[in-house]
């Protein structure tokens, strides 16, 4: 599988149809839970990291970000 | 996308035309979550709009919606207002719609106080044409028709708001975007005319010539030049060079003005038909 691959339990969903790879959610992540694939397009490295604190769904200018609820799991 | 806010989306529409890190779509999705928290229907609310980058805002949203013309959104809000005192009426507007070619509507609106949310998306410069300095572009930044830098003085939109005479004045950044979201619903919720400045970044046309080159470059100098209102107001103006308030400015109830129209036809109404 390939890492810019969506994977069912990721905390984080980034959808690449919406992202034009701003950067702003990897900078600004507080667990560094996203990374950068060949295109610059955010990708999820380190979900078991992720607090849910929804800062880069709420800071992502292209709405191409959910962070799912436990709940949603 | 988040599910809650898929259907406030003209999801056709997108991916939008605003440039990689242009934090337009960060105020348009904080607009959205606190007209969510609030329930605001669809068919109760009418977004309005100027022209420029942020003026674009209104044809993602799946709403009832006005593009209208360069500086007026505010006049075709205050007909929609005054015909339907029922809708929720906003205003999407930027700082050059705002405060240059729409700037005498802005006055007047906020002295009539009449029940519209203007959220003005703050990016410094005209970003659509070209990234032409605008009223609230800095003292001293670059832009195109400011190589050397701007010599002018820039507008503090908020206390010319203030001293017009909003109900509501607010301001906030696309780096604190909780907050911004708080401070949109207030506004959302308050009788009068409410404004709120959204800080936001133009990463082509303004940060690129001011040292800031990336989009997140633009949101740390949001984070640095930031100061919340409570601490401002312990500082000296010295302290404050380079920095920007962020925060609610007035909170207050006053008559509003469609309410007072109204009042006024229901004192004449025996006046009125009777030849």
């Amino acid at each position: 599988m390939s890492s810019s691959e969506v994977r069912a339990e990721d905390p984080v969903v980034v959808d690449r149809h919406l992202c034009k790879a701003c950067g702003i959610c990897i900078a600004f992540c507080p667990k560094s839970v996203l990374g950068a694939d060949g295109d610059g397009i955010a990708i999820v490295e380190r979900p078991d990291e992720c607090i849910r604190c929804r800062m880069c769904e709420f800071r992502c200018p292209d709405f191409a970000i959910v962070v799912r609820s436990e709940e949603d799991e | 996308m988040n599910t809650h806010l898929r259907k406030y989306f003209r999801q056709e529409h997108l991916p939008h035309i605003w440039c990689p890190g242009c934090g337009n779509g960060i105020v348009t999705a904080a607009i959205l979550r606190a007209l969510d928290r609030l329930g605001w229907e669809k068919d109760r609310t009418v977004f309005v709009s100027g022209i420029g980058c942020s003026s674009r805002a209104p044809g993602y949203l799946d709403f009832n919606t006005l593009h209208t013309t360069h500086g007026r959104a505010l006049v075709f809000a205050t007909g929609v207002k005054v015909a339907h005192p029922n809708l929720n009426v906003v205003v999407i507007t930027g700082d050059g719609d705002a405060s240059a070619i729409g700037g005498n509507h802005l006055i007047h609106a906020a002295r009539r106080n009449i029940d519209i949310t203007t959220i003005c998306f703050n990016n410094s410069i005209y970003g659509m044409t070209g990234g032409q300095y605008s009223p609230l572009s800095p003292t001293d930044s670059v832009a195109s028709t400011a190589p050397f830098g701007n010599t002018d003085r820039s507008f503090d939109l908020c206390r010319l708001v203030e001293a017009a005479g909003a109900s509501y004045v607010a301001r906030g950044t696309t780096y604190h975007v909780t907050p911004l979201t708080k401070l949109i619903e207030r506004g959302f919720e308050k009788r009068g005319f409410s404004f709120v400045e959204a800080i936001t970044a133009c990463p082509v046309y303004f940060g690129r010539r001011n040292k800031m080159r990336t989009p997140v470059e633009m949101l740390e100098w949001q984070k640095d030049a930031a100061v919340p209102i409570t601490r401002a107001q312990k500082m000296d103006p010295e302290e404050l060079a380079g920095k920007f308030v962020i925060g609610t400015f007035v909170d207050i109830d006053m008559p509003e003005y469609t309410e007072s129209y109204e009042r006024l036809l229901r004192e004449h109404a025996s006046d009125r038909g009777g030849g």
